[in-house]
Order: structure tokens, then C-alpha cells, then sequence
């Protein structure tokens, strides 16, 4: 029996012992990895950048490689993609779908009409989902090319690995 | 039902109407590209929808579109709905505009004539409040049905603030979330 026990720092956080088998880490570390790698949208299309949306799901871009997998249901989802103009009459729907996902749960809006509402500045839009829900990426583009999807994407593992003591009943 | 012999265009169209109704049709008017449009009264609309669906030397069976305009300061009277009319046979549109005057804002149905009228004078209701006589089911198809005013008139705020008039089924939601605002997991 030796008096210090040999680890090494496999990853960033993560030191494992490799004579017992073990790895050690926090329990942040575990949840935000867990849940940074296998973030599920709820499908909702709402105008052109759902399909943009489609598209950055489809085979040249692939988002299934990252864990992100199109869900039909609002329970068994983790965010929402807001794609497109969000009016007032929907707005109602959106909060409902929103208020029907487990937490924690993201929400990233997409394209101008769902950050600002962009060029339509009428009677019947929305002028951007921040007003009915809280936002944790935005999005900019007419509508955004696949690739900004994606890097938003990227943003949303980052920040989400950043949380801390956002699991457990109590929180 | 082969070709007809006689080529029918929509000008022709136009002339058939005026004859048949010369008291109703107000002015005929080409655009480029042998668009051809017929301004007319709006009392006898329904004859003449009729008239041009089912007279043998025009068929225009097809009802293409519905919609409606305001003229608010540029025009008398200040509203006009448009039919947009397409005959099989003789690959011919024409347009029909009635004119609605603000004081009597409503025109009879042509529902009879084509089922599909239906929900185009909805919306011509929903968007310029202009009543459809006759019309079975005559309620709001696009805004929701405690909206209150007609968008697309001419003295409707065009911007996003409707201020004191904002809809009250969207001030609810928003009401909603900054009610609940403090529970959501970010602010935690």
C-alpha cells in the first residue's frame, strides 16, 4: 500500500485512477457533459428557417453527430428552436409547448423575426420571443445558413457545460 | 367538349359583360400583357359572377383568387373586392373589381356559384371588415376571433405597438410570463 494514490488528468475536471479503474470528477461536470451531448429540439417550425432547420438536420450537416436529435414531443425535449415569425396568435402555443418541457430546458431563436421580430414590424408579429420566453441564444439571420445553426449550437454545449448546481430536486 | 371555335379573350370577356350588363359595368381596363379588368357596381354582382360562370361562350368556372382594397383618400368609393376569374377552355383570366362604398360595406356572396368563395371572403372580411351577404359562416379566418379592428384598412396602425388597442389574448401570454418570470430555472 503506497501513502499517495497515482492519478492522472485525463480531461479537462476529470482525473481517473487508473489502478482501481475509477474516474473522478463533480457532479456538474458529469450533468453538463451529459446534457451539453445530447441536446434535444423540439421540432417546431414556424416559417423559412425551419427549413434551414431541416436542412442543418439533414445529411450534409448532420446535427445527429452532436447528440442533437429532433424530438416530436415537448416532454421528451430539452430546447425549443424558435424558427421563424412567431405572431401573436401563436404566441400562446409557443409558451404552452414551452411551459410542457421538463427543466432545465433552453430556448434559441432563431433568425431575425424570432430575435427582434426583423422586418416585420406589423400588427401581428411578435417583436421577438424574449418577451414571452427567456432566450439563451440568439441567432441573427435572414434566415441563418445551416452553419450559423450550428455555431449556435456549439454556443449552447458552451454555456450549458458552464452551469453549475443545475441538477437535483432542490437546485 | 372540344375547342371552341371562337377565340375568346379577355377583352372579349369584358364586352360580353358589358352588354349583357351595361347599366352595372363602370370602366374597362387593360394592363400590360393583356390584362383585362372590369370595374362594376356592386349590386348585381352575383348575376353577373353568374353570367360570366355560366354563359357557354365565356365558362369561367374557376375562381382564382378574392381580395380586397382600400382607396382610403384616393378613391370613391374607398373599397373595392376583387375577383379574379380564369376560364378553362379559353386560358383566359379576367378581373372583376366591385365597388364597395364605405357608407354600405357589404356585397353579396358568390358562394353559390363557387363553394371555394368560402373562405377568400373570410379573409376579405377578416382583413377590410366588408360584409358578405348571404355568406353561411361569415367569421374571422386569420386573426383570432376577439381581435378587434381590420388590419389591412388603410387607417390601421402599421406598426408593431398597437399601444391601448394591443390584443388582449396576447398581452395574457406576456402577462404570463413576466408573472412567472422568477420561477423559470434561469433565474434560480
Amino acid at each position: 500500500m503506497t501513502d499517495k494514490v497515482h492519478m492522472v488528468e485525463v480531461a479537462e475536471g476529470v482525473k481517473a485512477i487508473p489502478e482501481a479503474n475509477i474516474l473522478i470528477t463533480s457532479v456538474d461536470f458529469l450533468a453538463n457533459w451529459g446534457r451539453a451531448g445530447s441536446l434535444w429540439p423540439l421540432s417546431f417550425g414556424l416559417a423559412c428557417c425551419a427549413i434551414e432547420m431541416m436542412v442543418a438536420g439533414a445529411a450534409h450537416n448532420d446535427l445527429d453527430r452532436f447528440g442533437i436529435i429532433f424530438r416530436g414531443a415537448p416532454r421528451q425535449s430539452d430546447l425549443m428552436i424558435i424558427a421563424g415569425t412567431l405572431t401573436k396568435k401563436m404566441a400562446a402555443v409557443a409558451r404552452r409547448v414551452y411551459d410542457q418541457m421538463p427543466e432545465p430546458r433552453y430556448v434559441v431563436a432563431m433568425g431575425s423575426c424570432a430575435c427582434t421580430g426583423g422586418i416585420f414590424n406589423t400588427y401581428s408579429t411578435v417583436q421577438g420571443v424574449e418577451k414571452i420566453m427567456p432566450v439563451d441564444v440568439y441567432i441573427p439571420g435572414c434566415p441563418p445558413r445551416p452553419e450559423a445553426l450550428l455555431d449556435g449550437m456549439m454556443m449552447l454545449q458552451d454555456k450549458v457545460k458552464t452551469e453549475s448546481c443545475k441538477w437535483g430536486g432542490w437546485r | 367538349m372540344g375547342r371552341l371555335e371562337i377565340d375568346m379573350g379577355p377583352k372579349e370577356a369584358a364586352e360580353a359583360l358589358k352588354s349583357s350588363f351595361a347599366s352595372e359595368v363602370r370602366e374597362i381596363a387593360e394592363f400590360k400583357g393583356g390584362q383585362v379588368s372590369v370595374t362594376v357596381a356592386k349590386a348585381k354582382i352575383r348575376e353577373m359572377m353568374r353570367f360570366l360562370h355560366d354563359a357557354p361562350e365565356l365558362q369561367f368556372q374557376f375562381l382564382s383568387e378574392i381580395g380586397g382594397v382600400d382607396y382610403m383618400g384616393k378613391k370613391e368609393p374607398r373599397y373595392e373586392v376583387i375577383y379574379v376569374v380564369f376560364s378553362m377552355p379559353h386560358k383566359a383570366y379576367l378581373t372583376v373589381k366591385a365597388q364597395v362604398p364605405e357608407d354600405d360595406l357589404a356585397i353579396d356572396s358568390v358562394m353559390d356559384i363557387w363553394v371555394g368563395a368560402d373562405w377568400r371572403e373570410r379573409e376579405c372580411f377578416d382583413m377590410f371588415g366588408i360584409k358578405f351577404n348571404d355568406h353561411p359562416d361569415l367569421r374571422r379566418i386569420l386573426m383570432p376571433d376577439d381581435w378587434e379592428g381590420f388590419p389591412l384598412r388603410k387607417d390601421y396602425p402599421l406598426q408593431a405597438d398597437l399601444g391601448d388597442r394591443e390584443w388582449k389574448g396576447y398581452l395574457d401570454v406576456v402577462a404570463l410570463y413576466e408573472r412567472n418570470k422568477k420561477y423559470e430555472v434561469h433565474s434560480r
